[in-house]
């Protein structure tokens, strides 16, 4: 159709101009839904006289890592180090993680590309189960993994993790958009059903891996309820149940500091993962050459 | 006409039957490796999800308190949660007057913003700053919105208003039944539309750009048109994905309102559908109880996200 020009430049034709309003309107709200993680930030690197001082000021005057200690000190009261809840929560949340979305993207391509019978039956059925309260569930749930002998075991942590419907909802709906043509042509070509999934729907499916790697990460991490449910002992417990219980019964007020250092430490590891995957998640795909 | 309809169907049934199964064995059998590809993840999401759910519906029928082997007995939670429990219908009434803001609003609002940072050529801080609400737990930030709306002369919103003139003594935002639903809703806005609009925004790079240039062509002159006849017929499966997901987090709201008014509210005026369930369920262990209000939570939201996806696939194809 039209000469190949360079993508930004086609994209930025009479009808686009650069969109300074754009710019300017997200700017402004962006800076107003920035600012209560602004005031965290700020608030775990305040010295205690700081977070008294009256009226609140809008930046730090003598940034400190005063809160940091002090939360290492609570944490290092335990029986167990800290760093044992480290462990087990990045070896935790990289197993459930990394089996989850291949596990959901495994699925999903039957689900949304093939027509073997059951196949409509089961995807109803993962949607529907999205809307049961969890907080229900996880008593049977309990009790199964009871029976299995999980209790106190990183099986427990991990396995019942991996089988949230919510990957393979979100795989499914983004793995319609492959082309029926792609897949046609490629089985005409001889290729086996692994080959295409391995060649060409996960290719195809990244900035859709990519966001459930985020979220599976994000919801596994911050995850304080399963370690909770499933373990018992010290040496099982992951990082957001260690600091919980750090916290539970502080005066809210006085340990606000350490309480704002805690959310950053929590928090830190996966705003590092987002950065690693964004590229994937907001940059074009150029699956318009490949295109019948 | 009925007599018509009834012979074909007795017809086609009968010499059809052994056809159909055999028809039904043979196409299974061409997609053994499809089925392959379902079996990891349908073993372990009926073993830890829909057994439990199975086990949770059953339960809604008995008396449990964990201590006792449940009792059954019957209709009795849900004729107690519909005929005497009043305090049910005020959680009703406040997670409907949430949905309906929180629903369709937060849809929007990450659509719109997903949809405006994609025409933008420097992305990634933008990204990272819309989406950041969504990576904290609600138990974490909820100090810093503790500290906003504090009822005392040191809540900054107090401290802001007072100076201003606005207010001549300090206003309990958290503890005053006409702001604390209307807080809890803002926060949830700002703090929920995260994960949509990174869905939206990811959706919104699959679309082959070439239909763009091909829209130019049909004489698309403005952003929102392109946005209205080419983006959003494309974007069907995240659009429903969203909704869905939409229902289910606006439906499900607890933790924010928990982390900002306590548990119970005063006066109830935060109090929803699942903070009515973990009441029953986690404080006075009535866990047949808390199963039945879980099944007419789960009723609601499948019928609204049915109806949702039957909208959304009304749309034609363009």
């Amino acid at each position: 159709m039209s000469v190949a020009l360079p993508r930004r430049q086609r994209r930025r034709g009479k009808l686009q101009k650069e969109p300074i309003g754009i710019y300017v309107f997200l700017t402004i709200i962006g800076i107003i839904m920035f600012l209560p993680m602004y005031q965290l930030i700020i608030t775990a690197f305040k010295p205690l006289e700081e977070l008294f001082l009256f009226p609140p000021l809008y930046y730090v005057k003598q940034p400190t890592l005063q809160n940091f200690e002090e939360l290492l000190i609570a944490a290092g009261a335990g029986w167990v180090p800290f760093s044992r809840y480290v462990f087990n929560s990045v070896f935790v949340t990289l197993s459930v993680v990394s089996l989850h979305v291949f596990f959901a993207c495994l699925a999903a391509y039957p689900l949304a590309k093939s027509r073997a019978p059951g196949v409509n039956v089961l995807f109803q059925l993962a949607v529907a189960a999205l809307m049961f309260s969890a907080q229900i569930t996880n008593i049977p749930r309990y009790l199964i993994v009871n029976g299995l002998g999980w209790i106190n075991t990183y099986w427990a942590l991990i396995i019942p993790g991996i089988g949230s419907a919510y990957g393979v909802f979100l795989m499914k709906q983004f793995l319609e958009q492959v082309p029926n043509a792609l897949i046609e042509a490629a089985k005409i070509d001889g290729a086996s059903e692994f080959t295409i999934f391995r060649k060409l729907i996960l290719p195809l499916s990244r900035p859709a891996w990519s966001t459930l790697i985020i979220f599976s990460w994000i919801s596994t991490w911050n995850d304080s309820w399963s370690p909770m449910v499933f373990t018992q002992s010290e040496a099982m417990k992951t990082m957001p149940l260690a600091i919980q219980t750090i916290f539970s019964g502080a005066n809210v007020v006085a340990r606000q500091g350490a309480n704002a250092a805690a959310a950053l430490i929590q928090t830190a590891p996966t705003v590092i993962i987002f950065l690693l995957l964004q590229k994937q998640v907001i940059s074009t795909m150029a699956y318009s050459g490949i295109k019948s | 006409m009925a007599q018509v309809g009834e012979v074909i169907r007795s017809r086609t049934g009968k010499t059809t039957f052994q056809e159909r199964t055999s028809e039904l064995w043979k196409r299974v059998r061409e997609n053994k490796v499809m089925y392959l590809f379902l079996a990891p993840f349908f073993i372990i999401f009926f073993t830890f999800t829909v057994l439990p759910v199975l086990a949770s519906m059953y339960l809604s029928f008995t008396y449990f308190n964990v201590l006792e082997p449940p009792r059954w007995i019957g209709w009795s939670n849900y004729a107690l949660l519909f005929l005497e429990d009043d305090i049910f219908l005020t959680a009703i009434k406040n997670t409907l007057v949430y949905a309906v803001i929180v629903g369709p609003g937060g849809f929007l609002i990450a659509w719109v913003f997903a949809w405006l940072i994609n025409q933008l050529k420097y992305r990634v801080t933008y990204t990272l700053v819309f989406y950041a609400p969504s990576i904290t737990s609600a138990l974490a930030i909820s100090i810093i919105w503790r500290i906003l709306f504090s009822g005392d002369y040191h809540g900054y919103l107090n401290y802001f208003l007072m100076r201003l003139g606005v207010l001549d003594e300090p206003f309990q935002w958290l503890r005053d039944v006409n702001t604390m639903l209307p807080i809890v809703i803002l926060v949830s806005l700002w703090m929920s539309m995260g994960s949509n609009f990174l869905v939206f925004l990811a959706g919104l790079q699959n679309i082959d750009q070439e239909l763009y240039e091909a829209g130019k062509v049909d004489g698309i002159r403005y952003r929102w048109q392109e946005a209205w006849y080419i983006t959003l017929p494309l974007m069907k499966p995240q659009l429903l994905f969203g909704a869905v997901m939409q229902v289910v987090r606006s439906f499900e709201v607890s933790d924010i309102a928990i982390a900002l008014t306590g548990m119970p509210s005063p006066l109830y005026a935060t109090h929803t559908i699942l903070t009515h369930l973990l009441d029953y369920a986690f404080i006075r262990f009535e866990m047949g109880y808390a199963a039945a209000i879980s099944v007419f939570l789960f009723i609601l939201m499948f019928g609204l996200s049915r109806l949702l996806a039957r909208l959304l696939s009304t749309r034609g194809d363009y």
